[in-house]
């Protein structure tokens, strides 16, 4: 009997080994790729890095300068986008989890939570890029913020699900119509968790690649024109890194270093804010 | 006063009436773009649909230049590629949720992992796929010699192994949650038989969140079926299937999100940039699918 | 002559097909205190969520009847401007977190959108928060968060809120249940004051808060209103003998 138990225990124990092996062993394909773009990348960064673009082959130097602005502009764009259309719609999931209309937008909110990011690319080809004749940052901004739509409005939804319905009664008992008690009260007492699944949002869209094949496409040029092609950072990675010669990829690994430093910030800020307020994303 | 007040309600009222329908529109919006993107795609897909017919899917060749056209090598590409990926996450993300779930569900070192583990999904595709290419693919090459392998180095085993890390954090931290859910009465009723962590771990959490765990990993699948940059840069793009079991392994293929990444902007006639978009129609289908169930079991575990 | 400023007749309320509120008829005069009980699921709290047409803002409730604020029928007014005119302290003090306490009093102008000198605010603000017997306590953190303060005084200042708005009636929905004994008493001897300006109709399960604080008392039992008379005379010698069994404890 005795013998059995010393069994079992030795077994328990054997398998919360291995449960804190595997736990803990998946950190470290993590840790070596940060560290490797961290090595590689941060020699590369300078103000000359940050302000001038890419130089030809052959010629040493240049920068990501058209991939800053690139990706700074497009971003903006999306979210100008996204974020109306995302606020609102989660307001009105929020507000009105029963009706018809909540059950096929959630739906389609899950459904566009699902959709590979290339085919949005592709779908964008055929809506805008066709259409205009030209690859264009319009294009792009647009596939971009398709992808940040389900985000902004999950995190909107459920938000403000978590707020106690007394404080939207106390509003509207004192006379407060409807658009005032969101606009004004809820939304501000759920400000937090909206802001984190922006940033959240923005954090995933500034390393997308697949979305701007098709429809930002690229440009070694400073270019700040909506209706053209555009550079961004993820763009100009997966182009340098893929070419043939040594000082593409240190400028790609620069780029890799810039882009990481943005997604990591972003989520970290997020993080904090997300702890600070209780929100489950 | 009085009247500004009443006058003012009334102006309010409109508004009121205005804002609802802001919010209704939005959301119409939202339904809009996604019934566009599945007309966009149908229809872009019809000239290949006529023409190829249904065949395509398992049509064996691909070769654009004699304007033949088979789905089939991608389809193999991204199943073997998803499915490797998924196997070897399954251990590390099933390992995680326990963890995080059972032993160590609260404290420093807890949220520490967590917040590294949802980093892992943090990082941009193009990185793990750039990493790949210098890091990864060298590694792999020696492997592949020892082997005795053509040492390509890119290739579906390649892309698996990214693949893998990628899709962890979104089985794991549905995993986690789930675990955690776990009723503590449940638990305390097989430890006051004396069972042994272990023995509760297999009898009882494991049964309890079976169904959520298997749609963690359906998520993860979702995810690994549409990956495209980190796969595109390793995968090798090769449209031909290999003859042996090995070579297709460990040998250049492509996927279906690849093939597209890769020859969309090329594809310089109707059948064949519709060839390609049907691949994305496929691969919507396919994903949103996968996604619809995986949310159709968390919704349903959530709710008993 | 006092006057009636509430007055009810064959009112009646839904939610869905459930029959809430039934048949009330009632007239509720000037400057008095009300209180309403009865047993939980009576109807009380819905019967006073009518009145100020909150109740409607739930998916599904219907009302049907009279219900007059002075001559003016409720129902054909701008719920807006009913809310306004009547104002709601509830079961938990809800104070607006995001705001402070200051603001918190003036939340019902602020939020509306109504502009006013900074010197009227002012005003308001402190003949809000005196009348509600708050001012000498937050005098000196008038720009703290509301939320900082304790349950009695969250309570209160949710009472200045209803004030600020000047209203003709505040309805109070259990407004100590969620309190401690020393804050519930501070609340209650705000009503003596408060009726010398408001007409307070309060929502109560608690027999001994009625029988304190309010001047008539109304019973509803299973949506219909059983009685309402002068509190002295329904605790001791009740008309009907359902209120009979409530006061005495036989079911609750």
């Amino acid at each position: 009997m005795e013998a059995r138990i010393r069994i079992r225990n030795t077994k328990s124990i054997l398998f919360k080994g291995v449960i804190v092996f595997f736990a803990f062993l998946i950190t470290v394909p993590l840790i070596i790729v940060l560290l490797y773009i961290i090595k590689q990348g941060v020699t590369q960064v300078s103000w000359h890095f940050l302000t001038h673009v890419p130089a030809p082959v052959g010629e040493s130097g240049g920068g990501i300068s058209n991939a800053l602005l690139g990706s700074f502009i497009m971003v903006m764009m999306s979210s100008v986008l996204a974020i109306p259309v995302g606020m609102f719609a989660g307001i009105y999931l929020s507000e009105n989890p029963h009706t018809k209309l909540a059950y096929y937008s959630g739906l389609c909110v899950d459904i566009l939570q699902g959709v590979p990011s290339i085919v949005v690319g592709i779908v964008i080809y055929f809506w805008l890029v066709k259409p205009l004749g030209t690859f264009s940052a319009i294009s792009g901004s647009v596939a971009l913020a398709i992808m940040m739509l389900p985000i902004v409005i999950r995190s909107t939804e459920q938000t403000l699900r978590l707020l106690p319905p007394s404080l939207k009664e106390a509003a509207l008992s004192l006379g407060v119509p409807y658009h005032r008690v969101i606009l004004k009260v809820i939304v501000p007492c759920g400000f937090a968790g909206i802001l984190s699944g922006i940033m959240l949002s923005i954090a995933r869209i500034i390393g997308e690649t697949a979305p701007l094949l098709f429809t930002a496409f690229g440009n070694p040029y400073l270019s700040s024109s909506i209706t053209k092609p555009m550079e961004s950072l993820p763009h100009l990675i997966f182009t340098y890194a893929t070419s043939p010669y040594d000082e593409w990829h240190n400028l790609a690994w620069g780029a890799s270093f810039i882009l990481l430093m943005f997604v990591l910030t972003l989520n970290i800020i997020t993080k904090l804010i997300t702890r600070k307020w209780n929100i489950q994303l | 006063m009085k009247n500004k007040r009443l006058d003012l309600s009334y102006s309010q009222m409109k508004w009121e009436t205005i804002f609802r329908r802001i919010l209704i529109f939005m959301s119409i919006v939202l339904v809009l773009i996604v019934i566009g993107i599945l007309i966009t795609l149908i229809m872009e897909s019809m000239p290949s649909i006529k023409s190829l017919g249904i065949g395509y899917l398992w049509g064996k060749v691909w070769d654009p230049v004699s304007n033949i056209y088979g789905a089939y090598p991608f389809l193999i590409g991204t199943l073997l590629t998803s499915f490797i990926a998924l196997i070897i996450s399954i251990p590390f993300s099933y390992a995680v949720s326990i963890y995080l779930g059972e032993y160590n569900p609260k404290g420093w070192l807890s949220n520490l992992l967590k917040n590294t583990i949802e980093l892992i999904a943090a990082v941009p595709s193009i990185i793990y796929g750039f990493w790949g290419l210098f890091v990864l693919v060298p590694i792999i090459r020696t492997f592949e010699a020892k082997i005795g392998v053509a040492p390509y180095g890119i290739g579906i085993f390649t892309s698996s192994l990214i693949l893998a890390v990628m899709i962890i954090p979104y089985a794991a931290s549905l995993g986690i949650t789930l675990i955690r859910m776990v009723p503590s009465p449940l638990k305390e009723g097989a430890y006051a038989l004396g069972a042994t962590r272990f023995e509760v771990i297999r009898s009882v959490i494991m049964p309890f969140t079976r169904s959520g765990l298997f749609a963690g990993v359906l998520l993860s699948l979702g995810r690994a079926l549409g990956e495209t940059m980190a796969v595109t840069m390793l995968i090798g793009n090769t449209s031909t299937l290999a003859h042996t079991f090995k070579d297709l392994i460990f040998g250049p293929s492509n996927t279906m999100a690849s093939v597209i990444a890769n020859e969309f902007t090329e594809a310089d006639h109707t059948v064949y940039l519709s060839a390609l978009i049907e691949l994305g129609l496929v691969l919507f289908f396919v994903t949103v699918v996968i996604n619809l169930i995986g949310k159709r079991i968390i919704t349903r575990f959530t709710n008993n | 002559m006092e006057h009636t400023v509430v007055s009810a007749s064959k009112f009646n309320a839904w939610f869905g097909d459930n029959h809430v509120v039934k048949d009330v008829s009632i007239g509720i005069e000037k400057n008095q205190v009300i209180a309403v009980m009865g047993p939980s699921g009576c109807g009380k709290t819905t019967f006073l969520r009518c009145i100020n047409r909150m109740h409607e803002l739930i998916p599904g409730a219907t009302a049907k009847g009279s219900l007059k604020l002075y001559d003016d029928e409720v129902y054909t007014m701008n719920p807006i401007y009913v809310r306004y005119k009547i104002g709601m302290v509830f079961q938990r003090p809800n104070p607006f977190p995001n705001l402070s306490i200051y603001d918190n009093v003036v939340a019902g102008y602020k939020l509306n959108g109504l502009k006013m000198a900074k010197a009227d605010m002012d005003n308001i603000v402190e003949k809000s928060l005196t009348s509600a017997a708050l001012w000498k306590e937050v005098k000196d953190s008038l720009h703290k968060k509301g939320t900082f303060l304790s349950g009695g005084q969250q309570q209160r200042l949710c009472i200045a809120r209803a004030i600020a708005m000047e209203p003709e009636v505040i309805l109070f929905d259990e407004p100590t249940s969620a309190l401690d004994p020393i804050s519930t008493s501070s609340v209650e001897q705000l009503f003596h004051e408060l009726k010398e300006k408001y007409t307070l109709i309060i929502v109560t399960h608690n027999m001994q808060q009625a029988a304190r604080v309010s001047d008539k008392t109304a019973f509803f039992y299973l949506g219909e209103l059983v009685e309402f008379d002068d509190t002295k005379q329904m605790f001791t010698a009740p008309a009907d003998v359902r209120t009979q069994n409530y006061i005495t404890g036989r079911f609750s």
